[in-house]
């Protein structure tokens, strides 16, 4: 009988092996899959475990974090001006996870990155409670005011750039959403949370329009097609007057490429071009270039990608495949165009920083709890769009459409300010109320500290009410006189 | 099959008892659960808990009376399986009492029942009570021969016991329990033994005609009818059990038993196969109609598509994100998350808060306590001289490995999720009276097979026959 005893206990062994194999697998091999599961309530936990770091603007916090009473979770994210600052901290809930700042830089926040575990080591031999670490924000809180205020109950976004850097100062969006009203897990949190859902609310107010909203861009994306221009060196003086028909008949069609209003766009040199807005040289002239020009100067400032800063951004959109007269119409911010405001307020700022375009950031640095920096993001050059000469003639002609054309509303009294207003058609036959665009920059003594890309979607507005010059341009001059009172 | 034995008894000094041995590592079986209530203590509230001192002494005091026990009754009984069932028993009353402490258990159960009453005082009662029922098992067994005797009775109790919880209400979707007088009993832990008994009873007295009374067909040897009776009755019963109790694990742990045994008892292979085949077919075909059984295969194959809506994939789900999170150090005892399983946190569910807070040393560490206890088991099968013992001896070893690997299996996901208890571990008084009465009988049967022989009285018995063969 001993033999199937033998091969009864090998039987038993094997049982016990099968456990011990299958918990390595468990324990060891998935453990960080496991650690981090999306239905792992213990991330959740020891997100609000210790008191969480702060995102910074201006050296003052604009998050906070409050005791509960809760048994899971000890601590409750706060906001100071949750509304304004939404778009630049995203929210984290008890209930519903993170996003943006406060998703991404979980770690630092939290406490748990590994470049804390020093200070968790150390805190473990002072006594001292595990403390998140803090990110500090390259915005300026003038310019967020600014910006959030001067949209007021309008839809739109703005965001502004500094030239020189690349550090965003302003990121608003509109309408926008209280993260602290659902940053705990009670009903009352998920009953905000469903409301401001886009299913129950129609104006979305958790969408991040400066960054995750794509708009035509209409006029404003003649300062690209002048880039192009000048690049290529289709135009070299601007002058000189372009050999443009009125009216122009786009190729391979009969119908005429339209201006808005009586304006004089016959033969109109490139400056007068974009202090007027004429539709028919810039279309004329990217139809000249070809696509394949205008999406090479497009994707050097940064179209057709998608950025992250570190929040992703998405990718606006010059199309890739386009025939005489779509080239055309593309060239004038029609057709299949699409721009986030960032996107635009990059473009500005390769233009006031003299053709060189520097890699968007929001964060300047990350701290830890006892404010010593972890990691220090620098200035980084994305790309030369176009050259330093080109890049003054475009300011020299945005200064004119801000000193003498559409532009005149962004006008401030001692500063030098160059700008192009935009309004873009769009729905079925033009159909739904145009978008008001205004992209902007400012210049001190010392090159150029602002630049600023604003859309205003409203459609209460009647369609006279909406242009660029008239909606979008005082936010963008507001903005821009932020920052440099701020810098004085 | 006397070959162990022989090596004892040459010689004219006494064969060494091992008593000193198990006292000692008795110590360790004390000292080691005493030191985690510690660890638990300090880790909770910071301070050396109170109870301590009276813990230790308690469970010090029930391991001396059981060593004392031991010595005095079964001088020759393997030294491991006391020391082993005492340590398993300590840390189960420590990890009870860690979750009895949750503030979100404690939270639930007033929310579900109105009131938390703690479960670690009871289970220290049971274990009292356990280690006095493995008390008089070693001083009224004197010979575990004697159990022969009731083979036939040992059926009908088991028969009893196994349909009793069919006339009582379903508790969390398994019909394992009999509620009487406010006390909550599962007669399937006391089964588990009795039919180890009526198996090793009848296998021993059957053994020869469904080994040899067979008719060769395409290579297997298929037993006559009327010895195949018998068994197609067993595997009609535990059928039965999974379709009216929904009790996966107690059918499982049943069919697997009586499989074994027949293998051990008449060497043949067939038999396994055909066991095999009997039970993957009875599973197959319950699994498909059973929606409750159905439920858990489901949960058992992807826990995460379901977490959100099935109650069964979020049990499992917990349970495998709570080993996750322990790693492979844990958390540390009472610094994990395992009570975030509400359900059966201290029972079914208690190798989760091992895994959590003890990583996968710890869990390791317990799964081979569990591993050393069944290899003592099957030593002592090896070791007994009667093919009773030797029956009986394997038979609960390999009903405690099967049921440690339904459990702990389970929980792990490594099969589909059954109601049972870890032994000696999880919280409840059927579970620690019924597997303290099984080591009982294993240290029986270990101190017959271990005693020094006295001269082998001639008698006709199988046995003999085949001791003589070279």
């Amino acid at each position: 009988m001993n033999k199937p005893l033998r091969r009864i206990a090998i039987f038993c062994g094997l049982l016990v092996l099968a456990l011990l194999i299958r918990d390595n697998w468990l324990q060891y091999v998935r453990a960080d899959e496991l650690n981090s599961h999306k239905n792992n309530r213990r991330v959740l936990i020891e997100r609000y475990s210790a008191e969480r770091g702060n995102i910074i603007v201006d050296g003052k916090p604009i998050t906070g974090s409050v005791k509960t009473d809760d048994t899971d979770f000890v601590y409750k994210r706060t906001y100071t001006n949750g509304p304004m600052w939404a778009p630049v901290t995203g929210y984290a809930s008890q209930a519903f996870d993170a996003n943006q700042i406060e998703k991404l830089e979980d770690g630092i926040l939290t406490g748990n990155d590994d470049r804390l575990f020093f200070d968790r080591t150390m805190g473990m031999f002072t006594g001292k409670e595990k403390r998140g670490g803090n990110v500090v924000t390259t915005l300026s809180g003038a310019a967020q005011k600014a910006a959030f205020e001067g949209l007021g109950d309008k839809k739109g976004a703005v965001a502004a750039i500094d030239p020189q850097t690349g550090k965003i100062l302003a990121l608003a969006s509109t309408p926008s959403y209280d993260p602290a009203t659902f940053a705990g897990n009670s009903n009352k949190d998920t009953k905000a949370w469903v409301g401001l859902d886009k299913k129950n609310n129609p104006d979305d107010p958790m969408l991040n329009r400066a960054l995750r909203q794509t708009y035509p861009p209409g006029s404003t994306f003649k300062v690209v097609t002048a880039a192009a221009a000048l690049e290529h060196r289709q135009v070299t003086d601007i002058d000189a007057a372009t050999e443009t028909p009125l009216p122009w008949i786009m190729p391979g069609t009969t119908t005429p490429l339209r201006n808005e209003g009586n304006i004089p766009c016959e033969n109109a040199t490139l400056r007068t071009a974009l202090r007027v807005s004429c539709n028919t040289v810039f279309g004329k002239l990217g139809a000249d270039l070809g696509k394949d020009k205008m999406l090479e100067t497009a994707k050097k400032f940064g179209f057709n990608q998608e950025q992250f800063i570190p929040v992703r951004a998405d990718a606006s959109v010059f199309p890739e495949e386009l025939n005489a007269s779509q080239t055309a119409l593309s060239s004038i911010g029609q057709f299949d165009t699409r721009t986030t405001p960032l996107q635009m307020a990059m473009v500005t700022a390769a233009i006031a920083n003299d053709g060189k375009l520097m890699k968007p950031y929001m964060i300047d640095r990350l701290e830890s709890p006892s404010v010593d920096v972890l990691d220090k993001n620098e200035p980084e050059e994305l790309s030369r769009p176009l050259s330093q000469e080109n890049a003054q003639k475009l300011q020299s002609m945005m200064e004119t459409v801000v000193n003498e054309g559409t532009g005149q509303k962004a006008r401030i009294p001692n500063v030098t300010v160059g700008g192009k207003t935009g309004t873009a058609q769009h729905g079925e036959n033009n159909s739904k109320n145009p978008y008001a665009w205004f992209i902007s920059y400012a210049k001190a003594d010392n090159g150029s500290p602002v630049a600023v890309a604003v859309v205003v979607e409203d459609s209460n507005a009647s369609r006279d009410d909406i242009s660029g010059g008239g909606l979008a341009a005082p936010i963008a001059k507001s903005v821009m006189k932020a920052v440099l009172d701020s810098k004085k | 099959m006397s070959v162990v034995t022989n090596t004892t008894t040459i010689g004219a000094i006494e064969a060494p008892s091992r008593r000193n041995t198990e006292l000692a590592l008795l110590a360790f079986a004390v000292a080691i659960p005493v030191f985690a209530y510690l660890n638990v203590g300090l880790a909770l509230d910071g301070k050396v808990p109170t109870g301590m001192l009276g813990y230790g002494l308690g469970l010090g005091l029930l391991a001396g009376v059981a060593h004392l026990v031991v010595r005095k009754f079964a001088r020759y009984a393997d030294p491991l399986l006391l020391p082993l069932a005492t340590l398993l028993n300590g840390l189960g009353l420590v990890l009870i009492w860690r979750l009895d402490q949750s503030p979100r258990l404690i939270r639930l159960a007033e929310l579900s029942f109105g009131v938390f009453s703690p479960s670690a005082t009871k289970q220290l009662m049971y274990s009292a009570l356990g280690i006095a029922l493995f008390a008089a098992v070693l001083m009224l067994l004197k010979d575990h021969r004697i159990l022969q005797r009731y083979t036939y009775i040992s059926m009908a109790v088991a028969l009893f016991l196994l349909i009793l919880p069919m006339f009582f209400p379903a508790r969390n979707g398994a019909k394992i329990w009999v509620s009487i007088a406010g006390f909550n009993v599962q007669p399937g832990e006391f089964a588990k033994i009795i039919i180890a008994i009526f198996f090793s009873g009848y296998l021993m007295v059957k053994r020869d005609a469904l080994a040899l009374a067979s008719r060769r067909f395409m290579g297997l040897y298929l037993p006559r009818g009327r010895d195949l009776g018998p068994i197609l009755g067993i595997w009609a019963l535990s059928i039965l059990i999974l379709v009216f109790e929904t009790d996966l694990g107690t059918s499982l742990l049943f069919f697997g038993l009586f499989v074994v045994m027949l293998y051990v008892a008449t060497e043949r292979t067939s038999w396994i196969v055909f066991g095999l085949l009997m039970s993957v077919g009875g599973a197959v075909g319950v699994a498909t109609f059973e929606p409750h059984v159905q439920a858990r295969v489901n949960a058992w194959q992807d826990p995460f598509s379901c977490y959100a809506t099935d109650g069964a994939c979020q049990q499992i789900g917990d349970a495998l994100l709570s080993f996750g999170s322990g790693g492979t150090l844990g958390t540390g005892l009472g610094q994990g998350n395992s009570d975030l399983i509400g359900f059966a946190a201290n029972a079914d569910f208690i190798l989760t808060t091992v895994g959590e807070e003890l990583g996968l040393a710890g869990t390791m560490a317990f799964l081979l306590l569990y591993g050393l206890i069944v290899e003592r088991g099957v030593r002592t099968a090896l070791a007994a001289r009667d093919p009773f013992g030797k029956l009986l001896a394997i038979g609960l070893s390999s009903a405690f490995a099967i049921q440690v690997f339904v459990v702990a299996g389970g929980v792990m996901g490594l099969i589909p999720l059954t109601g049972m208890t870890m032994p000696f571990v999880a919280a409840g008084g059927s579970s620690v009276l019924a597997n303290w009465a099984l080591i009982g009988i294993l240290i029986r049967i270990s101190d017959t097979a271990r005693r020094p022989a006295p001269a082998p009285a001639p008698s006709p018995d199988a046995e003999m026959t085949q001791v003589v063969r070279p």
